[in-house]
């Protein structure tokens, strides 16, 4: 924070092979494993149990070792350093979080510092500045013990106690796999605009392919046996699986995961014939007709829409007025995912939704017929852009992240 | 005891608080000792042994077999080599802490969760930093609880040293015994289990205050 934009490292697992057992005879864990994280950047490791994706992740904090191969952070290999300063510099999070039960929030969050040595002071700023991030008030929290949170809560103290001292990279293991669904979808909401900010380099493991999509600016899709079966960003993953267990893996649905994965303001939005309050009907009429619309979106004086005026049940004279306009279409900002979209589009009598900016004014229309152009397009883009790479590392944006 | 004779004899006691003082505190030196270096030995064995899970097996089944070895047996084979001493007795009361003050330290720290002690790790604890600050803080409730049944178990059990010379409360008991008087020994007696209540009080207050994170749970 404090205005640096780029801490985060590049992250490289190269030729790495995992073997457990006596004499590392046993099946790999994880299998010649290669990838390249650009500093800054969000991968998720998914997969199904037994994949080797949590093992991945614990042999960049050497919390297993690998049996070949190397894991490079900013060029440099990690067996080489000493492993307790590796750790401190690497923030790390497990789905049973595993704050310590006998400290304080304030002393959970600055465990790190502290174990750096960081005067006193600085680490008591730098726990209530975390906890204010987080969306925690240190008033109220700083003194409390893990016991007194709630599940929703204890898990963010678990990622502001990650972040302390700053870490160019982050391990997470499932980090929201332990709360109910309305929580998980929160956290993961919150994380992605913390990490926004801080750009630290993530490295996040689920097993949930919805959660890949949303969190990963890179996606490495792992499979049994611990052999990566494709390395790339949501879009392509979903356009195009490497292989018949990548398509599987990601689901039949897939067309509409996708629909997640753009938001509204990727969409050419189309017009409509509007009208503005207080405006002389014969007026409206007359545009309506020259338009061939049956309904017109009622303006106010500011730009904000107000309903739609069905053209026939206009009365014969006088102005356009809110109390014939129909309010009842979706409302959406550039912001709303297509498939948010789609959802209330469908669920809507007119299915057509109105496209507001952040601050309500009207900036066009949305129709089924729109998402669907947008998604054809979409489609081809990515399959250029693929056919075009002779490697799986795709180069174009994820288009989530800005 | 004599017909006739009242239970307690409360002119006897009176006349006597110097003596039975002067008992009461051999008692607690008695406790006390047994309980200080039972603990240290039990802590570092326990320490030792907390890692090692191999090691735990046999170091129970040796503080067992201690555990049951008749108390008044033990002092009698203890004799021979270290005579009526202070030693013998001590030696006697130390081997009986042990197998409830290993078995506790070593489940208090097994007993901290692997989540805990994993986070711990990865951000990069040395297992020094682990054992002090996460380890034995987390282990303390359950320590603290078999240093209390520890206590109380000696206190009651330091009544047999009078046998080899050692004083305390017991040598009230034994006197009543002998002279087939009551009043030193109900008053030995009752001293003694008073005792053993208040200690067990007190290390209650004690666990209470050094586990603040345990109260006040919502």
């Amino acid at each position: 924070m404090n205005g640096s934009t780029n801490l985060g490292a590049t992250v490289d697992f190269r030729r790495v092979t995992k073997r457990f057992g006596l004499g590392r005879g046993g099946p790999a864990a994880v299998n010649d494993l290669s990838l390249t994280v650009p500093p800054g950047e969000i991968c998720v490791l998914v997969g199904p149990s037994g994949c080797g994706k949590t093992t991945s992740l614990k042999m960049v904090n050497r919390l297993v070792e690998p049996t070949e191969g190397q894991v490079l952070i900013d060029g440099q290999d990690v067996a080489q350093v000493e492993v307790t300063a590796l750790r401190r510099r690497i923030g790390y999070v497990i789905q049973q979080i595993g704050l310590f039960p006998h400290q304080t929030i304030a002393d959970n969050v600055g465990t790190v510092p502290r174990l750096l040595g960081w005067p006193r002071e600085r680490i008591r700023r730098r726990v209530d500045e975390l906890l204010a991030l987080i969306g925690l008030d240190p008033a109220r929290v700083r003194n409390r013990y893990p016991s007194q949170l709630s599940g929703g809560e204890r898990q963010r103290v678990g990622v502001a106690r990650a972040m302390a001292a700053e870490p160019p990279v982050m391990l997470m293991d499932e980090p929201f796999g332990a709360v109910d669904p309305i929580v998980r979808e929160r956290l993961q909401n919150e994380f992605l605009r913390l990490h926004r900010e801080l750009r630290t380099t993530v490295l996040f493991v689920t097993h949930d392919i919805d959660e890949a999509i949303k969190m990963g600016d890179r996606v490495a899709v792992m499979q049994q046996g611990g052999y990566l079966a494709q390395y790339a960003p949501p879009s392509e993953l979903l356009t195009n699986p490497a292989n018949d267990f990548v398509a599987r893996f990601v689901g039949a649905d897939r067309g509409l995961k996708r629909l997640s994965l753009m938001t509204v303001g990727d969409v050419k939005l189309s017009d409509a014939t509007t009208a503005r309050q207080g405006e002389a009907v014969q007026a409206i009429r007359a545009r309506a007709a020259a338009a061939a619309a049956r309904h017109v979106l009622l303006l106010d004086a500011d730009n904000q829409p107000l309903g739609w005026l069905q053209v026939e049940r206009l009365p014969a004279e006088g102005v356009a007025d809110v109390g014939g306009a129909d309010p009842s279409s979706p409302v959406f900002t550039g912001e709303t995912t297509l498939r948010d979209a789609l959802s209330m589009l469908l669920g809507s009598a007119v299915q057509t939704g109105v496209v507001v900016s952040p601050s309500g004014r009207y900036e066009g229309v949305l129709t089924l017929d729109s998402v669907g152009t947008a998604l054809r397009a979409a489609t081809s883009r990515v399959t250029a852009s693929t056919d075009g790479a002779s490697s799986g590392l795709a180069t174009h944006e994820h288009s989530v992240q800005p | 005891m004599t017909a006739g004779e009242p239970l307690i004899r409360w002119d006897w006691v009176l006349s006597h608080l110097g003596d039975i003082a002067q008992r009461l505190g051999e008692h607690l030196v008695l406790t006390g000792l047994a309980v200080g270096i039972g603990f240290a030995v039990s802590f570092a064995l326990g320490i030792w042994i907390a890692r090692r899970p191999r090691l735990y097996a046999p170091v129970t089944w040796v503080t067992g077999i201690l555990y049951t070895i008749p108390s008044l047996a033990l002092f009698a084979l203890l004799i021979p080599f270290t005579g009526l001493s202070l030693l013998t007795a001590e030696i006697g009361l130390v081997s009986y802490t042990l197998l409830i003050l290993v078995r506790n330290i070593v489940g208090g720290i097994q007993s901290v969760p692997p989540d805990v002690r994993e986070a711990a790790v990865g951000m990069g604890y040395t297992p020094l930093q682990l054992l002090w600050r996460v380890e034995l803080p987390l282990a303390l409730a359950v320590i603290i609880a078999g240093v209390r049944v520890a206590t109380v178990t000696t206190i009651g059990l330091t009544t047999v040293t009078a046998l080899i010379g050692q004083g305390g409360l017991g040598f009230l008991i034994l006197d009543g015994i002998q002279r087939f008087f009551s009043t030193p020994l109900i008053v030995g007696a009752v001293l003694s289990v008073g005792l053993a209540v208040v200690a067990d009080g007190l290390l209650v207050v004690v666990q209470r205050a050094a586990t603040p994170w345990a109260r006040g749970r919502s």
